[in-house]
């Protein structure tokens, strides 16, 4: 195991590493000022950017400015925003809680459904149950995500009025920001309130739950259906059925434990793919999170805030592969001992 | 042991299913017993404010988020007859030169409590003549803290017009004026003149704080009190328990910043937002049960500024066959979806100063190439025309105002490029007057005519940047002072139609259209929101109990 964890520690610091030279190249390549690039301070007068060569090491070559920066990243200074002039670390503080609430739940619902449904497909091989969940996840893949979350809008808040259709939580309750995640800020509120406000919460986030979960799912049916699959094709099943066992047992007590080894593998992976997803999803459902916030530094060219953004999301999603690997390791005891991490 | 760990998480897994099954049933149907959300109103408006203190802005935004709901003026405007009636003033006194202006002040009016200010006494003299005095002294901390920037009062000369204001006693105090000026009351009313509590300007020189704090940390005496203001996003006010004009039935107002119409239009449908600031398909809008529409005819005028300082239009030929060239009728059913009057003057009808003389240019396509015949542009030329990128309360989409007019002139040979910033960057071009054309308008801050000429046409109005005509004319501007100088309104409303004559006859711009202002709100509010001047008010404005 301690092999294992080097491995993939390995992995992350040379990822990161080439992520952190990505980002600072890009203030060579974005137009104007590389040190405003880097520092986002628009309007600093002489003194100040005296300060900021010597804080960046601009005097220096730029093997020094790379570190320097670096030093900087590390100390959490990842400059002003461009367009607010407020530090970028601040500004993430603020947005990304919201990102990471937005895709764990999404997440949640993407697994909660998608994997029971897979195996559902996969007990029911061939008829037409399996048919019709496989449509389903093959409609539900091709979807794209802003239609999908416009058509959610449209029938469940315009029409029906049963969720909101945008924010995280109706503005009158007034819960001071702490953590940023709006669950955690409203349990350690002291409003009286907490539990309307809680529900409020919830109602706010299924929509774009949803929204951002159904590609992931339809994901996680078709890996859930081929590894149960497999599974059930493999020889120790059918040892257990010759044995005498029930079919509800074999699948209960070895087939649904043994498909899932494998698709905990591949949820990392596709987690980039949901957090892109929630970006999109952010946007139309005025979610004020770190990708609509991101999208709006585009458009600004806040590059700063592209910057910092880049750097935290990618870090983010890292840590979710790299957590998902261990978890994988933990629940296959083979994954260890392999030679070479992917 | 593996069984009953099974047994564990299948009871767990089982428990997380029903429970979020519950709160999905319980929260279906509409919520109707959350007191914090009846005792409060979310308003869904366009865009943030630049300032918490209108005395630095003339942005209708800014103005709609600040001057009724936290402060008060001296005086107010009549909702019904634009008079003016006391608010801060309990009564004033004018001497018959017009040079004295006495104001007797109302003992009984509370500042706001907050976090981060506590007043010790109630409003009196001093903060009156602190108000206007850091508008008018330079040597005023307050003065530098801004760099002198009061647009509004830059505008109306206000420090040239002020030569003192004095402390009668506690509750009285004297405007001393350099000339008569009759638009003088109305300009105190107008949404710009609040009063801003010398105590907390005093609290923040004496803490060594920072001095914008008296405009981004606001202080009045308003209906309501700041609480929260996050930029782009939103601006919590609750509440003055101790407001002076009686006890206000809201317990928050939440300005929730949505500048996209169409994503404000959804949150109307679906009740997040309680009021939404110019709402589109009002039609959809008026036919729903649960939503309701509040209309004014505000006093705006959208219009088409010629640049008279560069050619072609500093030919008056041209600009008056452009003028004949346009088809304002389609462009009131087609932009404003007949939410408009035809305007045929800078003056709205609903003003008294409006006469009817004033010749209507009318649409025709045969003068306006005769006219370019004889200006010697036959063959027609290529033109600018400016657009602002977002919706205004006299114009919803200049751009496709601008699609409209450059098929117009298309017809009389005349080939136009559309040209649009981002807004800020507009405003600030425009100031340069670096257009050739550009559509825009005027809002006024107050009823008196003269703000419908002096801020948009006069000479001081060309240094101060609103001058979108780049147009100074000695005679008009003669006209206008002599109004100004009279208190006599059979007087001033001949100069008016005099000066409205040389605004024919020079055409600088081009009235466009007099837009009404919309509101849309749920059903369960109660109140006028809207009032013709100086933006939105919540004071009066109730939410009823859902039943």
């Amino acid at each position: 195991m301690l092999n294992f964890t080097l491995r993939r520690l390995n992995l992350l610091f040379f990822t990161l590493l080439m992520l952190s030279i990505v980002s600072f190249s890009l203030s060579y390549f974005f137009p104007g000022n590389v040190l405003v690039n880097l520092s986002g301070e628009v309007n600093a007068d002489q003194q100040r950017t005296e300060q900021l060569v010597v804080l960046y090491n601009m005097d220096k070559s730029i093997f020094h400015q790379y570190t320097a920066y670096i030093g900087q990243i590390f100390s959490g200074n990842f400059g002003l925003s461009m367009s607010s002039q407020m530090p970028i670390s601040y500004e993430l503080k603020t947005f990304l809680p919201a990102t990471i609430e937005l895709c764990l739940s999404a997440l949640f619902i993407a697994l909660f459904f998608g994997v029971p449904l897979g195996f559902i497909a996969a007990i029911f091989h061939n008829k037409p149950l399996d048919k019709i969940i496989l449509t389903f996840a093959m409609v539900g893949y091709s979807i794209p995500v802003f239609w999908f979350a416009l058509i959610l809008i449209l029938v469940f808040s315009i029409t029906l009025s049963w969720f909101p259709s945008s924010g995280q939580l109706n503005l009158l309750f007034e819960i001071e920001q702490v953590t940023g995640f709006k669950f955690i800020d409203i349990l350690l509120s002291d409003s009286q309130y907490q539990a309307q406000a809680l529900k409020d919460a919830f109602m706010h986030i299924v929509l774009p739950a949803i929204a951002v979960a159904t590609a992931p799912m339809t994901i996680f049916i078709r890996l859930a259906r081929t590894s149960m699959l497999d599974v059930l094709e493999s020889n120790y099943i059918k040892a257990a059925k010759a044995k005498g066992l029930s079919q509800a047992h074999i699948i209960y007590h070895h087939g649904i434990r043994n498909s899932l080894v494998g698709i905990v593998r591949l949820i990392g992976l596709h987690f980039a793919n949901l957090v892109t997803v929630a970006m999109i999803a952010e946007v139309i459902f005025n979610w004020q999170g770190a990708g609509s916030w991101l999208i709006e530094s585009i458009f600004a060219r806040d590059y700063t805030a592209i910057q910092g953004g880049l750097i935290a999301l990618a870090t983010f999603t890292f840590f979710i592969n790299i957590l998902a690997d261990f978890l994988y390791a933990a629940l296959n005891p083979l994954e260890r001992h392999k030679q070479h991490g992917a | 042991m593996k069984v009953k760990a099974d047994s564990v998480k299948v009871k767990a897994i089982n428990t997380l299913f029903m429970l979020s099954l519950v709160l999905l049933l319980s929260s279906c149907g509409k919520v109707s017993d959350d007191s914090a959300l009846t005792k409060g109103i979310i308003y869904c408006s366009e865009g943030s404010p630049s300032t918490f203190n209108p005395q630095l802005a003339t942005s209708f935004i800014t103005i709609d988020a600040t001057s009724k709901q936290l402060y008060n003026r001296l005086m107010d405007f009549d909702p019904t007859n634009f008079d003016k009636i006391p608010a801060l003033a309990r009564s004033w006194h004018m001497t018959k030169n017009g040079k004295l202006i006495t104001f007797y002040l109302r003992k009984d009016v509370p500042f706001h409590q907050t976090d981060y200010f506590t007043p010790s006494r109630n409003m009196n003299a001093d903060d009156v003549i602190f108000s206007f005095n850091r508008i008018i002294d330079e040597s005023n901390p307050f003065y530098q803290s801004v760099a002198g920037r009061f647009p509004f009062f830059q505008s109306i000369k206000f420090s040239e017009l002020v030569q003192d204001i004095e402390k009668i006693d506690e509750y009285t105090i004297r405007f001393r004026l350099a000339y008569p000026q009759s638009s003088f009351l109305t300009n105190l009313a107008a949404p710009f003149g609040v009063i801003l509590s010398k105590e907390y300007a005093d609290t923040l020189l004496a803490q060594g704080r920072d001095l914008t704090e008296l405009d981004s940390k606001p202080i009045g005496t308003g209906p309501f009190k700041y609480r929260e203001y996050r930029s782009g996003s939103l601006i919590r006010y609750v509440k003055h328990e101790n407001y002076w004009r009686f006890d206000v039935q809201i317990e928050q107002l939440l300005f929730n910043i949505s500048p996209g119409n169409t994503s404000r239009l959804t949150k109307l449908l679906t009740h997040e937002c309680d009021v939404i600031a110019h709402p589109i398909a009002m039609q959809e809008i008026a036919s729903r049960k649960d939503l309701a529409l509040e209309e004014v005819t505000s006093f705006n005028v959208a219009f088409l500024a010629f640049n008279t300082q560069v050619p072609p239009f500093d030919n008056p030929l041209v600009r008056k066959a452009v003028a004949h060239a346009i088809d304002k009728k389609a462009i009131i059913s087609a932009v404003y979806y007949d939410q408009a009057e035809v305007a045929d003057s800078l003056l709205p009808k609903a003003s008294w100063a409006y006469s009817k003389s004033s010749k209507t240019i009318e649409h025709s396509l045969e003068k306006a190439r005769l006219l370019l015949a004889d200006a010697g542009l036959a063959d027609g030329f290529t033109l600018d025309i400016w657009a602002g990128p977002i919706q205004r309360a006299y114009n919803p989409n200049a751009l496709k105002m601008a699609k409209l007019i450059k098929a117009d002139l298309a017809s009389i040979g005349i080939e136009v490029n559309i040209i649009t910033f981002e807004w800020a960057t507009f405003l600030k071009k425009l100031a340069k007057g670096e257009h050739q054309s550009v559509l825009i308008g005027w809002s006024a801050d107050h009823p008196d005519p003269d703000n419908f000429f002096s801020p948009p046409l006069s000479c001081a109005s060309l240094a101060t940047g609103t001058n979108r005509a780049m147009w100074c004319n000695e005679e008009f501007d003669q006209l206008l002072k002599q109004s100004l100088a009279t208190n006599d309104t059979t007087i001033r409303k001949n100069l008016y139609k005099q000066a409205q004559h040389i605004l024919d006859k020079e055409i600088p711009l081009l009235p466009i259209a007099y837009a009404k202002r919309a509101q849309a709100k749920v059903a369960e509010i109660e109140g006028d929101i809207l009032t013709p001047f100086g933006g939105i008010s919540f004071e009066n404005v109730n939410k009823k109990a859902l039943q």
